[in-house]
Formats: structure tokens, C-alpha cells, sequence
């Protein structure tokens, strides 16, 4: 990363005050963003991967006190004011949800609601944004354009409704785009279309892409560089091809060991014992401490800072891979 | 492989009428369509399909919470097809079922040792005593500590319910389990103790299991034969090595080429299938191949597989094709090698 970062996240923090005390969901986490990157950050259910992304354009609920920054064109996101940060949503950084179906309205068709963004942040008018509707839809390879731009959203497919949200997210040529599980609600041969489209949106036009993630095969296929979170931490950083060959951090080697893959005939998945700590307060320890076969005394009485062990590679552990085996 | 077949399905076909209401046309979702297979003694069946293929609704007929419309399920050679309720009950100790959602299948009233038991009671099996030493044994065959048993399900994490619902299914010792995606809810690392289970205990208690799924790693770690299903019907049925390494119809081929491998390296070298088109609907599924409007190889099958349907015949030994470009002795034609069609 030569590049002056495009997006820069400093010490992001989300705690939601609940009920039942507070929830740190994100705990001190940074990270840059070059120009035409695709960034996965991957990790299990709560562990904050997706808190994190939604954050970043601040479209958490107001119980989210969300603190850090995020540098964006010259400003910190986390500060702007209404009017401002509705000119940087959807036209500058535009995001993808998980699910196709709920976010799409169901009452106007797929071309008023690709239209409606074109026409609010481009000030195009309602031919204009149609036709620039049409021109989206071929873009993201949605068959007979001109026909489909006048259905509703019931009358696509999963796929079809997922690459409706990509032309809707691309309608403002964003120079970030946030994939939150974009393909997990779809099935593999889907799947595998979507992630050619948005391998050919960041090489056509250039998107930076954050990919949110629990599917490392997702990951192995299209991101440069991979976040590993963990209970609400950053716990490892590399580029994607280092990260699964030297993975650093044992819950890292854990999840890679944890799944089944083509070709490969194991007795046996390796297990991660015990279960992912509620994220409650901050800790004054190693997170993965209680399921980490290497923890000692260290790991139960202090945090481990993120510190490289290779240049671009990260790892938050006082025992890594790399040393230990040394 | 000559095992005895525990189960055997027969010409299965399970259609849903829909729309008869005020609103929207009606029709017939052809869910599962005249699908054959037999489960063998001692063996994992993986059942691979993706969503709307209709493995579940096929699982649910198996073991008859849904009434098939029309073939034959045959339990240790009897038929179970249209067995009322009162005469099941007694065959419903050699065939269990785990579910998908273990959050949905377990009572939240009652305590996880009383969920446990419950297949217990209803047979009346046994009395208090030994019910509770049955529980708390087959606790520790699923990796439960006897303690867990007072919980209620809410207190438990996603893998302990699961392990929970195995205990349930488990309990009577049946010679059959259907297991409809028993991992797919659950975290990546949770996943993994849940499948080593499973595997463990197939192997100490010797059921057979039809093991249904989406996800093609899982059935290559887990299953000894594999059935593919598509639109209702299956396509391919063959041992796992047969299907990884020598896969025959088009869709399979297809679906391998399209799985994702957690390998930079390994999956950027990849080339894979991109289908065509949207999978059609089950209300009204194409004539003959129902495979037809997106293969990659219709050019070859064409017009023979636009108007007739093929049969699933052997390709190989124990190996079952359905295409119109497969015979024994004549493999199809490999798709691996087209380029995707998105470049």
C-alpha cells in the first residue's frame, strides 16, 4: 500500500448501552482503505465485522455510541453533520446488505429505485434517470434491461435482486463499496456470478471494496487483503494470500483448520473449544485467551497490542505462529 | 458396495397445490418429482442441492411429516408410504430426524433432559429411573455434561442445542437419521465439532444417515455416496469419490466449479461455471431436462433434452447419470474448461 489510503478508520469503538449493561461491539479497531482495494474482513457471528461497516456511514441506531474516526475526503465521517454525510452515502460510499429482498421497496419498481438515487445525488431528470437505470442494469448483467427496469422487485430472482443493489449502489460511480455477506443469502452457482461482477466492477470502474465476510472461500476468492475479527477486536491483518498460508493467530489457524475443503480427505475438522465470549466490557486480557491452546500467564493478565511480524501482516498475540515455531 | 438397503424410495413425487385463494393464479409446485434412491446399511447418503431443489420436502416425506403424493417409502423392507400416525408410532423408534434450526425445534418450556427423554416416554421404553441414566448417558455420547440437563434451550449456545437435538434423535438408537442441514445455522468453528460428531457417532452406533445440505465441502468430509438434486428430481448418484473426481451431468459439474475454496491460490487458478438464467420455477418446470434452460451443454443436447426427459440410468457401476450426452461408457463432455460466461 503505496497509495495515500482512500478510507482510514483510527480506534473505532461501538458500544450499545442495553438493558442488561453495555455490549462493547467494536473495540479499537483501525484500519486503511487504498483506491481499488478489495478488503474482506471476515470473522464469526457477533464478532462485530458487519457493527464495524455500518458504522462507518453511521447507520447504526442511536443506542450505538460510537466513538474513533473515520477519515474520509478530507473529513471524519463520525463528525459530519446530516446534510453532508447524505451527499458522501450512496454517491461516495454505497453499501450492499445481506439480504436482496428486504432492501429493496417492494411497491416501486427496480428502475424508479435505481432512479430515485441518480436523481437525488445527480440532479438527472426522470428520463435521464431512466435511461442511466437501463445502462446500470446492463452493467451488472441483468438480462433484457429495458424489460426488467419496469418490474417490481417479487419478480426477480435472489441473484437477479442482488445485482439490482449493486447497480443501485454503483448508480453514483462510489469510490468505496460495502458488501455486507453480499452472496450469503444466495446459493454457490449464484454466487460465483456475483463475485465476478463485483471483481469486474473494482477493475472496470475502480471500486475500493469492503467485503464483510464469514466465508473464508469468499474471501480466498476476491479480497487483496483480509481483517480477521474477534469478539469485537482486530486479531489478525494480512494480505490475503499470506493470511492463509501463514496464518498467524490460532484462532486464525482455528478457523482455517475448522472447514471442510474440496479435494482435501481430513479424519477430522479441527475444533475450536469453548465459545465466543459475550463482548461485554472491555477485557483485561487476550480475548481468545479462554479457548486458545498457547495461553499462559501473559495471555490471562495482559492485552496483546496489534504489532506486525511481517511487513502488512498483523497479528494481536503474544504467542504467533512465526514464533512459536522459531 | 452390496449392503443391504435400509430404506428405499421409490418414484417419490410431492406436489403442493398453490394459490387456490382470491388472489393469483393457481398451479402445482412440483417439489420433489419421481425421485428414487436407497439407503444403505451403515452408510452417510449426502443429499446436495440448492435452495428450492426440494431435499427438504423429500427429507420430510421420508420420514412422513409430510404425506407424499404419490411412490413408495419402504423402512427395512416395509412400506410406510400411507401409514397413519397410530401406525407409525411404533417405527418411529428406528427413524429420527435432526433439523435444521435448533433454535425452532426445541421446546423452549421444557428442560433440555426433558426434551431428551421425551422420545423415551412417548414409547414408554422406560421407566423414571432408567430414563434418567439413559438421558444423562446419551448426554455424554454428544458431548453434554449431565449438569446441562436442567437447562432450558434459551440458556444453551447454537452448538449445544444442536448436540441437544442429536441426543433427541439419537436416544431410541434408530437404525435411520435424517439430518436437513444440521450445521448450516451455526458459526464455522461450531460446525466443525457438530460434524466430527455426527461422524463419531455414525461410526460407534452404525445408523444409517441421509445427511441433506447445500454445501458440497461438508458432504465430501462427511458422506460415503452422494445424490444431486435438481428442480425436484436427482441428476447424479454416485460414491464421493465418483462425484469429486469424476463428476458426469452437466449441473454437477457446474455446482463443484462454482464452490468456493478457502485457498487464494488454489481459487484465483479456478475456472468456474457461471449457470445462465435463473433456476426456474417449480410451479412450472421446463419439459424434458429440467436442466435444459441452463446448461452449459444444451448445444450438444439439444433438441432431444428440450422434449424428453431423462432417466437416471447407470453410467458406470453404482454410479447413476440423468443426461441425454451420458451413457455407459460414454462420459459428458467436461464444462470445467469453459470459460466463464461473465469474462
Amino acid at each position: 500500500m503505496s497509495a495515500e489510503p482512500l478510507l482510514e478508520v483510527d480506534d473505532l469503538s461501538v458500544r450499545f448501552d442495553t438493558d442488561e449493561g453495555p455490549v462493547q461491539a467494536v473495540d479499537r479497531v483501525s484500519f486503511a482503505l487504498a483506491p481499488g482495494e478489495v478488503l474482506g474482513i471476515v470473522g464469526e457471528s457477533g464478532c462485530g465485522k458487519s457493527v464495524t461497516c455500518m458504522s462507518l456511514v453511521r447507520l447504526l441506531p442511536e443506542t450505538a455510541k460510537v466513538s474513533g474516526s473515520v477519515r474520509f475526503g478530507g473529513a471524519d465521517l463520525l463528525a459530519l453533520g446530516p446534510r453532508r454525510l447524505r451527499r458522501v452515502r450512496g454517491r461516495e460510499i454505497s453499501y450492499i446488505f445481506q439480504e436482496p429482498m428486504t432492501s429493496l421497496n417492494p411497491v416501486f419498481t427496480v428502475g424508479d429505485q435505481i432512479g430515485e438515487v441518480v436523481r437525488r445525488h445527480l440532479d438527472l431528470s426522470r428520463r435521464d434517470a431512466r435511461r442511466r437505470a437501463v445502462e446500470l442494469l446492463q452493467l451488472v448483467r441483468i438480462p433484457a434491461p429495458q424489460r426488467r427496469v419496469d418490474e417490481y422487485p417479487h419478480q426477480l430472482s435472489g441473484g437477479m435482486r442482488q445485482r439490482v443493489m449493486i447497480a443501485m449502489a454503483l448508480a453514483c460511480d462510489p469510490k468505496v463499496l460495502i458488501a455486507d455477506e453480499p452472496t450469503t443469502a444466495l446459493d454457490v452457482t449464484i454466487q460465483a456470478g456475483i463475485l465476478d461482477l463485483m471483481r469486474e466492477v473494482r477493475e472496470k470502474l475502480g471500486t475500493a471494496i469492503v467485503l464483510v465476510t464469514h466465508n473464508l472461500g469468499v474471501v480466498a476468492d476476491i479480497a487483496d487483503r483480509v481483517i480477521v475479527m474477534y469478539a469485537g477486536r482486530k486479531v489478525e491483518e494480512a494480505p490475503a494470500a499470506e493470511l492463509f498460508a501463514a496464518p498467524q493467530h490460532p484462532y486464525t489457524v482455528g478457523l482455517l483448520g475448522a472447514i471442510p475443503r474440496p479435494g482435501e480427505r481430513r479424519e477430522r475438522l479441527e475444533e475450536i473449544p469453548g465459545r465466543v465470549p459475550a463482548s461485554a466490557r472491555p477485557l483485561e486480557h487476550c480475548v481468545f485467551a479462554d479457548r486458545c491452546r498457547y495461553a499462559d500467564e501473559t495471555t490471562r493478565t495482559q492485552v496483546p497490542d496489534l504489532r506486525p511480524v511481517r511487513p502488512g501482516h498483523l497479528v494481536a498475540c503474544f504467542h504467533p505462529e512465526a514464533e512459536r515455531a522459531a | 458396495m452390496s449392503a443391504a438397503s435400509v430404506l428405499e424410495v421409490e418414484e417419490l413425487v410431492k406436489h403442493f397445490p398453490v394459490g387456490r385463494g382470491l388472489v393469483g393464479s393457481s398451479g402445482t409446485v412440483h417439489a420433489v418429482d419421481g425421485v428414487s434412491f436407497e439407503l444403505r446399511e451403515g452408510e452417510m447418503l449426502g443429499l446436495v442441492g440448492e435452495s428450492g431443489s426440494g431435499k427438504t420436502t423429500l427429507a420430510n416425506c421420508v420420514v412422513r411429516l409430510l404425506e407424499p403424493t404419490s411412490g413408495s417409502i419402504r423402512l427395512h423392507g416395509r412400506d410406510i408410504t400411507h401409514l397413519s400416525r397410530r401406525e407409525l408410532r411404533p417405527l418411529r423408534r428406528s427413524l429420527h430426524m435432526v433439523f435444521q434450526d435448533p433454535f425452532s425445534s426445541l421446546n423452549p418450556r421444557m428442560t433440555v433432559g426433558e426434551i431428551v427423554a421425551e422420545p423415551l416416554r412417548l414409547h414408554r421404553l422406560a421407566g423414571r429411573k432408567t430414563r434418567e441414566s439413559r438421558v444423562i448417558e446419551t448426554f455424554e455420547r454428544v458431548g453434554l455434561g449431565p449438569e446441562h440437563r436442567f437447562r432450558y434451550p434459551h440458556e444453551l449456545s447454537g452448538g449445544q442445542r444442536q448436540r441437544v437435538g442429536l441426543a433427541r434423535s439419537l436416544i431410541l438408537e434408530p437404525s435411520v437419521l435424517v439430518a436437513d442441514e444440521p450445521v448450516s445455522a451455526l458459526d464455522v468453528s461450531v460446525q466443525a465439532s457438530i460434524l466430527n460428531l455426527l461422524r463419531d457417532l455414525q461410526r460407534d452406533m452404525g445408523f444409517s444417515c441421509l445427511f441433506i445440505t447445500h454445501d458440497l465441502a461438508t458432504v465430501e468430509f462427511l458422506c460415503d455416496r452422494i445424490a444431486v438434486m435438481y428442480l425436484g428430481q436427482l441428476v447424479e448418484v454416485a460414491s464421493r469419490d465418483a462425484i469429486f473426481r469424476d463428476p458426469q451431468h452437466p449441473y454437477t459439474q457446474a455446482l463443484l466449479s462454482a464452490a468456493v475454496v478457502p485457498d487464494p491460490a488454489e481459487q484465483r487458478k479456478r475456472r468456474r461455471v457461471v449457470l445462465e438464467g435463473d433456476p426456474p420455477s417449480p410451479l412450472a418446470p421446463p419439459s424434458g431436462c429440467r436442466f435444459h434452460t441452463r446448461c452449459p451443454l444444451h448445444d450438444l443436447s439439444a433438441p432431444q433434452s428440450d422434449e424428453v426427459e431423462p432417466a437416471l440410468r447407470e453410467f458406470a457401476p453404482d454410479h447413476l447419470v440423468a443426461c441425454h450426452l451420458v451413457a455407459p461408457g460414454t462420459p459428458a463432455p467436461r464444462i470445467s474448461g469453459v470459460e466463464a460466461s461473465v469474462a
